[in-house]
């Protein structure tokens, strides 16, 4: 068992909240630093387009949105090469876009378009893209956490350098499946990042209502290392990120990072979140994670309003193609329950980081 | 060579691991061990703890797992101890691996094997047939053999199929059935197969019911009775269903498995629908009525079906 790190960067005390906090991130080049504040608008933007069709009525169902959360999603999917495979939730679409799946498909698929990335079968969040190493979600929470540790399992068994992450939320630690994971993880040592987007709600049940100990505490008792991270720092969790899976590829073992986030919205459109209290709302709402970003790169020099401009236009065409796709077509409504012939294993995504190019 | 049934299902294993090293098997007490019923007995000391993992007691973690590998190219074989703790592994199967393709067009080839079934005292919680749980799942093949060939070649069909497949091997079956098995890979087509010729009247059955249903049709001497093992369960093998009613018109279908919503059920409501006009007489169904297992062998006789419920079964319908 190897010796285990755990790294509080919420205290201000702590040398590495100074260190993300004040911009000196040394595994960032400058932009890479814009890339990550455009990965989170995109984020926004594609989700306030979505909401803005669902209050139309033109997207069928529910729609659930991460606003709050942009940090987290981006910034830990940033940290990922091509080949490390994500799972990501239902707070992280930034994840998906890191990954490359385009916006029009994805605005596609809130609409339920045949061209959407998931043809229609899928709705919301609920997705993910096979060609880019994105392993959708299942709404039994954390479901595709046992799947990243056996796919982090198959890397270590056939001595690839690559890691899987899979998101969780607070929640989430409820569940059997979280135990069985985390201790599957430890015990086989395997190469995987376990992403807690510690939101301090789960639907409308808070944290203190799921738990006494917080999920960080427990990583020690698995066996596995731990990091807390402010998950509104997009450099911060990107960093912490990075480290776990420098960890994982080193043969260190699984990390759980816990990012300390808040939903600014509430579970899905049809809730206000009326239940959370309006103080810690407040709280929240002035450390958003993209205006934070958006100072750090203004006191660059970036015009951080130009790149605004350019999210908003990438959407409005992305909206427009994908206002444009056909519906889903009932002609192929039965196909695909089996795959037939030779099966294609999960994808490569794109990679962003200039550390991987 | 002649091989128990369990040893043809180890067979099995063996030949895919060294065919293919892809394939990797986890379960609980599958190492050093052998597993609660010996079926791999030996294969982790062939091929080492990499690839034969004693996991903890997570058949969530276990199952889940094992489609995360699958889908990055591996073909894990999980083992069950007991067909009925596949009930902790449940979400995984239905949720992640069943719906996997539809959902995502990506392919979940992992093997679940099931040890099933009653007749051994094992109780409520050793003795159940879950089948049908899975059959209602999309996305997910069932696949359960009643003979040492078709035990290796419907493994060795699993284990090649793209798909999630639930295998279920028959506890009772392991060591009182023997059979000739071809050396080397082959794989057993997921389809049914006429165990025995008849034209009166044909019994279909799977799994550890097929040698029931063929100890029935021994002792009717007054009429040709077929008997039809189904081997697949998901896909169902829907023509030599219809094919076994044409040729037969009467048909009395068994489950060892609870009644409601059965294999058996579908397989009657198929007949009901295609073959409505080939039928001399109304199906019959043999099955355990609707309780838990019970334990003790006088009880757990009277709720399982056996040759003489199946043979009482069919000399009313020949009656009829």
């Amino acid at each position: 068992m190897s010796a285990l790190t755990t790294v509080d960067t919420r205290s201000a005390d702590s040398p590495a909240l100074k260190e993300a906090s004040d911009g000196s991130a040394s595994h960032l080049t400058p932009a890479d630093r814009v890339e990550l504040l455009r990965l989170m608008s995109l984020t926004r933007a594609v989700e306030e387009r979505g909401l803005s069709l669902y209050k139309q009525g033109r997207i069928p169902g529910s729609f659930y949105d991460g606003r709050g959360q942009e940090a987290t999603a981006v910034g830990a999917t940033f940290a990922l090469g091509p080949a490390d495979p994500v799972c990501p939730l239902i707070r992280d679409l930034g994840a998906h876009l890191v990954k490359g799946t385009p916006a029009r498909e994805i605005l596609g698929h809130y609409l339920g378009r045949a061209d959407g990335v998931s043809h229609g079968r899928e709705g919301n969040i609920h997705f993910g893209d096979a060609r880019r190493g994105v392993v959708g979600m299942s709404s039994m929470l954390p479901a595709t956490m046992p799947v990243a540790v056996g796919m982090a399992l198959a890397f270590k068994l056939r001595g690839e350098v690559r890691c899987a992450l899979s998101f969780f939320g607070d929640g989430a630690t409820s569940v059997g499946d979280w135990h069985e994971a985390m201790n599957f993880a430890g015990l086989h040592h395997v190469p995987a990042i376990l992403v807690l987007e510690h939101n301090g709600w789960a639907y409308s049940t808070p944290s203190s209502k799921q738990f006494v100990i917080d999920p960080i505490e427990r990583a020690a008792a698995y066996g596995i290392a731990a990091a807390a991270v402010d998950g509104n720092d997009v450099e911060a969790v990107f960093e912490a990120t990075r480290q776990a899976r420098e960890r994982a590829l080193g043969g260190g073992g699984p990390t759980l990072i816990a990012a300390y986030t808040m939903r600014m919205h509430g579970h899905g459109a049809h809730d206000d979140g009326s239940y959370m209290p309006a103080a810690e709302r407040e709280s929240w709402e002035a450390r958003d994670p993209i205006e934070a970003q958006r100072e750090r790169l203004r006191a660059l020099g970036v015009d951080v309003e130009e790149l605004e401009r350019a999210v908003r236009a990438e959407v409005d065409e992305a909206s427009a193609q994908a206002l444009a796709m056909p519906p889903a077509d009932p002609g192929h409504v039965l196909e695909g329950v089996f795959c037939e012939g030779q099966p294609e294993v999960l994808g490569e995504g794109a990679a962003p980081w200039s550390g991987f190019h | 060579m002649e091989l128990t049934y369990l040893d043809a299902i180890s067979d099995g294993l063996r030949t895919a691991m060294r065919e293919d090293e892809r394939v990797l098997l986890l379960g609980e007490d599958i190492g050093a061990f052998g597993g609660a019923f010996k079926v791999t007995a030996g294969l982790q000391e062939e091929f080492g703890s990499d690839r034969v993992i004693d996991t903890p007691i997570s058949e969530e973690a276990m199952i889940g797992g094992a489609v995360g590998a699958a889908i990055v190219g591996m073909r894990p074989v999980c083992e069950m101890q007991f067909a009925d703790f596949v009930a902790c592994g449940f979400d995984p199967l239905v949720n992640i691996a069943g719906k996997m393709h539809y959902r995502l067009g990506l392919a979940a080839p992992i093997v679940v094997r099931l040890p099933s079934g009653g007749g051994v005292a094992g109780g409520p919680y050793h003795s159940q047939n879950p089948e049908a749980w899975f059959m209602h799942a999309p996305g997910l093949k069932v696949v359960a053999p009643s003979n040492a060939h078709d035990a290796k070649g419907l493994l060795l069909a699993a284990i090649n199929d793209p798909n999630p497949v639930i295998y279920l091997e028959h506890k009772y079956l392991y060591r009182r059935i023997r059979g000739e098995v071809p050396e080397g890979a082959y794989e057993t087509p997921l389809s049914a197969q006429t165990v025995r010729d008849g034209s009166d009247l044909v019994v279909i059955a799977y799994g550890a019911m097929v040698h029931a249903a063929l100890e029935a049709a021994e002792a009717i001497e007054d009429a040709s009775v077929r008997v039809l093992d189904l081997r697949s369960l998901v896909p169902l093998d829907v023509e030599a269903i219809l094919a076994a009613v044409r040729d037969c018109a009467k048909v009395v279908i068994v489950d060892e498995a609870n009644e409601t919503c059965a294999a058996g059920a579908q397989v009657a409501a198929l007949i009901a629908e295609h073959g409505y006009e080939h039928l001399d007489g109304p199906v019959l169904r043999v099955a355990t009525p609707d309780v838990p297992i019970p334990f003790a062998p006088e009880l757990e006789r009277a709720v399982l079906p056996g040759a003489e419920r199946i043979g009482e079964a069919c000399r009313k319908l020949l009656a009829y």
